[in-house]
C-alpha cells in the first residue's frame, strides 16, 4: 500500500502509533482478555509491529480458532465491524461522486464534447463524438499553452529560491525567542494571514501598493512619482511571491517549529562545551535536525511543480494581462468554462494531472534513492 | 472512570529551560539581537499595519478621508455610517447571510462526516480497512480537473444552488487523516473497556472518543469553517445569481473589479464615502476570522502537529 500519510513529515507509520493488539481481542471474547499475557502484549505491541500482523495477537491458542491467516472468518468480522463501515460510507460516497466520478469524467478530453447535445451533461456526453487525441494535438500546438506552462514553471522556480527558505529562517528565529509570551504573540500574528482568502490578500495588496494605495499616496505626498506594482507585468512574479510570503510564511513555520522542538537540547550543550559558536551550532546541529523535514517539503513542492495556486492568478490576471499571469490552471479555465470548449480544457487539465502524478512519483523515488523517507512509503 | 487527555500527560519537554537562557549559552551579540528584533518586528507590522489602516479608514468620516488623500493612518473620529450603509440590506447584507449559512451548515456537515469516517478508518484489522484507507488516500495523488468537476456538479443540478459550494468540498482527506491520527493516539484500553461494558461503536465514539478529541475537532472545525467562509472560485463557477453570492464574491466584484458597492446611488451627499464603504466590507470579511482564530490557535500544535508530523 502506498500512503502519503505514513510519512507526512516523517513520523512512524501511523498504524503503528497505537498499540494494535487491543482491538480484536475484546471482540473475540472475554476469555481472551482474561488470558495471562495479554496485558504486556498490549503495552509493547506498538514497537516494531507492522500493519499486517497487527490484527491478531499470535497466541497459538487463538490462532487455530480464527482460521486462515490468523483472522476471524469474514462473516464474524462483518458482524463486528459493520458499524465502522456504516460510518465510512457517507464520506466515501461523497468522494465517489465529487472526486472519482469527475476523475473518470476526464475522458471528455478525448471527445468533441458538445454541452448542447443533450439536456444534461451526461446525455451530452453520451451523444458527443469521440475524436481521439485531437485536443492534445491542438494543445501542444497552442503557443498560449506553452506560455502558461513556462509561467508556471518560472513561478515555481522563483518561489523555490525566494519563498521556500523563509519559513525555515523565521522558525529558527521564533524558536530562539526566550519569552513564551512574546513568542506566542508573534506566532499568533504571523499565522493569521494564512486564514485569509486570496480575495482578501489581493485586496490588502491593492490597498497598500496599488495605484490608489497607501504607498502611492505617501509617495505623491512627498513629491515622488508613484509606482504601481499591482499592474506591472514585468514584476508580477515578484508580486505573487511577496503575496505568498505574506500569506503563508508564518504558517509554514509550524512544521519546522515542531521539528526544532524534537532536536535534543543536549546536542547543543555538548557542541557548545566543545567550543562550537552560535553559527557552528546552527550549521552542525540545527540544520541536520531539520533535514528530513526540509527534504520532504522540497519533494512535495517539486512534485507539485505545476500547481502554483490558482485563485491568486485568477484574481490578478486582468490587472497584468494574460502574458504574465496565465498559469496552467487559469489556462484551463479560460479555455473551457468561458468558451464552452470543455473537451479542450479537460485535455489541458488531464495533461497537468498526469504530469503532476509522474512528478510526485519520481520525486518520491528520488528521495528513497537518497536514503530519505519519501512522501509515502510502501508498508 | 477518570479520563485524561492522552496528550496532556505527555512529559513537558517544553517547560525545561525555555524561559531562561541555558548556562552554557553565550549571550547574544548586540548586532544579532537588533537584527532579530528588527526582522520579527517587521514581520508583525507587515501583518498588523494593513489591518489597522483598513479598520481606521472604514471608521473615518468623509472629511478625514479627503484630508488624508485616501487611506487613513491615524484615527480622528469613529463614524459608523459606512457600516450602517452596508448593513441596511442590499447585496452585502445578503452575502453575509449566505456566507454565514454556508459556513455553519457546511462546517457541521463536514465535521460529522469527517469524524465518522475517521473513526471508521481508525481500526487496523477491521473489515476492508486497508482497501478503504487506500481509497481515501488515493485522492492525494489523483485528482479530477476543473472541467469534469464542473460538468458533474452542474449535471447534478447544483448550478445556482448554495449546496454547490458545500458538497464538492465537504470532505478534506487531509483533515480526515489528522482526525484519524488523533483517534489512534487514544489508548486502546479505554475503548476495549467500553466494549466489554457493552457499548456499541457509535456510543463509544460519542461518549468516549469525542470528549477526548476537543482539540482536534476545534482545529479541523476551524479549517473547514475558514474554507467555507473563504469560498470564492467555486462561487464564480457555480453561482450566477447575485442574490446567492457569498461575501468573497461580493468583495471581489466591489474592490478588485471596481463595481460600485451600493446599487442605490440615489442617496446623494448623505452617502458615506465609497472608500469607507469598501473598507467596511473588508472589515466584515476579515473579522470573523480574526475573532475566532485566536481561541483555536492554542490547539494548533496539539491538533495539527499530532496529525501532520506524527501521522
Amino acid at each position: 500500500m502506498s500512503t502519503r500519510e505514513t510519512t507526512r513529515a516523517g513520523g512512524t507509520g501511523d498504524d503503528r502509533s497505537r498499540p494494535p493488539g487491543g482491538y480484536p481481542s475484546a471482540t473475540v471474547g472475554a476469555d481472551r482478555l482474561a488470558a495471562p499475557g495479554s496485558g504486556p502484549d498490549r503495552g509493547t505491541a506498538g514497537v516494531g509491529r507492522t500493519d499486517r500482523d497487527s490484527a491478531p495477537v499470535r497466541h497459538g491458542r487463538f490462532r487455530r480458532r480464527r482460521g486462515r491467516a490468523g483472522r476471524a472468518p469474514l462473516r464474524a468480522r462483518l458482524r463486528r465491524d459493520w458499524p465502522l463501515l456504516v460510518m465510512v460510507a457517507p464520506a466515501g460516497l461523497l468522494l465517489l461522486v465529487f472526486h472519482y466520478l469527475p476523475t473518470l469524467g476526464n475522458v471528455v478530453a478525448f471527445q468533441d464534447y458538445n454541452p448542447y447535445a443533450g439536456d444534461t451533461p451526461l446525455a451530452a456526453f453520451l451523444h458527443s463524438p469521440w475524436i481521439g487525441t485531437t485536443h492534445f494535438e491542438t494543445l501542444f500546438g497552442d503557443p498560449a499553452f506553452w506560455d502558461a506552462l513556462r509561467n508556471t514553471l518560472a513561478i515555481t522556480a522563483f518561489q523555490l529560491v525566494f519563498y521556500f527558505p523563509l519559513p525555515i529562517v523565521l522558525a529558527i528565529m521564533l524558536h530562539n525567542i526566550l519569552s513564551p509570551r512574546l513568542r506566542g504573540f508573534v506566532q499568533t500574528v504571523v499565522y493569521l494571514p494564512h486564514f485569509f482568502s486570496w480575495v482578501l490578500v489581493v485586496t490588502f495588496f491593492v490597498q497598500m501598493f496599488g495605484g490608489a494605495g497607501l504607498l502611492a499616496q505617501e509617495m505623491r505626498d512627498v513629491g515622488l512619482e508613484p509606482w504601481n506594482i499591482m499592474s506591472n507585468p514585468d514584476t508580477f512574479i515578484v508580486l505573487v511571491t511577496a503575496e505568498t510570503v505574506w500569506k503563508d510564511v508564518g504558517w509554514g513555520t509550524i512544521v519546522f517549529l515542531a521539528a526544532l522542538s524534537t532536536i535534543d537540547p543536549h546536542l547543543y550543550e555538548a557542541s557548545a562545551v566543545d567550543g562550537a559558536s552560535r553559527w557552528k551550532r546552527l550549521w552542525h546541529v540545527t540544520l541536520p535536525g531539520l533535514r528530513p523535514v526540509i527534504v520532504l517539503l522540497l519533494i512535495l513542492r517539486l512534485g507539485d511543480a505545476l500547481s502554483v495556486g490558482f485563485e491568486q492568478f485568477m484574481l490578478q490576471r486582468d490587472a497584468v494581462g494574460r502574458q504574465a499571469a496565465e498559469v496552467l490552471d487559469t489556462f484551463v479555465y479560460y479555455n473551457s468554462i468561458t468558451t464552452g470548449n470543455y473537451g479542450y480544457g479537460a485535455a489541458a487539465g488531464l495533461f497537468k494531472a498526469v504530469v503532476g502524478l509522474v512528478l510526485i512519483l519520481a520525486a518520491n523515488r528520488f528521495a528513497h534513492a537518497l536514503g530519505e523517507r519519501g512522501v509515502y512509503s510502501r508498508s | 472512570m477518570t479520563v485524561t487527555d492522552p496528550l496532556r500527560t505527555a512529559p513537558p519537554h517544553r517547560r525545561r529551560g525555555r524561559n531562561r537562557r541555558p548556562a552554557w549559552e553565550e549571550p547574544p551579540s548586540t548586532a544579532g539581537q537588533v537584527f532579530r528584533g528588527g526582522v520579527l518586528t517587521g514581520v508583525v507590522l507587515a501583518v498588523l499595519v494593513p489591518l489597522w489602516v483598513v479598520l481606521v479608514t472604514s471608521l473615518a468620516s468623509r472629511q478625514t478621508i479627503n484630508e488624508a488623500g485616501g487611506l487613513v493612518l491615524v484615527p480622528r473620529e469613529i463614524d459608523f455610517s459606512a457600516y450602517r450603509a452596508i448593513f441596511a440590506g442590499g447585496l452585502v447584507t445578503q452575502a453575509l447571510w449566505i456566507s454565514t449559512l454556508i459556513t455553519v451548515a457546511g462546517t457541521a456537515v463536514s465535521l460529522v462526516l469527517t469524524v465518522l469516517a475517521a473513526y471508521g478508518l481508525s481500526r487496523p484489522g477491521s473489515v476492508a480497512h486497508r482497501g478503504l484507507l487506500f481509497y481515501f488516500l488515493l485522492t492525494f495523488l489523483i485528482y479530477p480537473g476543473m472541467v469534469p468537476s464542473y460538468l458533474v456538479v452542474t449535471g447534478l443540478g447544483l448550478k445556482n444552488e448554495i449546496w454547490a459550494l458545500v458538497l464538492p468540498t465537504a470532505i478534506s482527506v487531509f483533515n480526515l487523516v489528522v482526525v484519524r491520527a488523533f483517534f489512534q493516539n487514544i489508548p486502546a484500553e479505554l475503548l476495549d473497556s467500553a466494549r466489554i461494558d457493552g457499548a456499541g461503536e457509535f456510543r463509544i465514539l460519542a461518549r468516549i472518543v469525542l470528549p477526548l478529541s476537543r482539540a482536534v475537532i476545534a482545529v479541523v472545525g476551524l479549517f473547514y469553517a475558514v474554507g467555507y467562509w473563504n469560498v470564492w472560485f467555486n462561487a464564480l463557477l457555480y453561482i450566477d445569481d447575485n442574490s446567492k453570492f457569498p461575501i468573497q464574491r461580493v468583495l471581489q466584484s466591489f474592490i478588485l473589479a471596481g463595481q460600485s458597492p451600493n446599487n442605490a446611488g440615489t442617496l446623494g451627499v448623505s452617502m458615506p464615502p465609497t472608500l469607507a464603504i469598501k473598507m467596511a466590507v473588508v472589515v466584515v470579511t476579515v473579522s470573523p476570522i480574526v475573532l475566532v482564530y485566536p481561541f483555536v490557535q492554542r490547539h494548533f500544535v496539539k491538533g495539527v502537529i499530532i496529525g501532520a508530523v506524527k501521522g
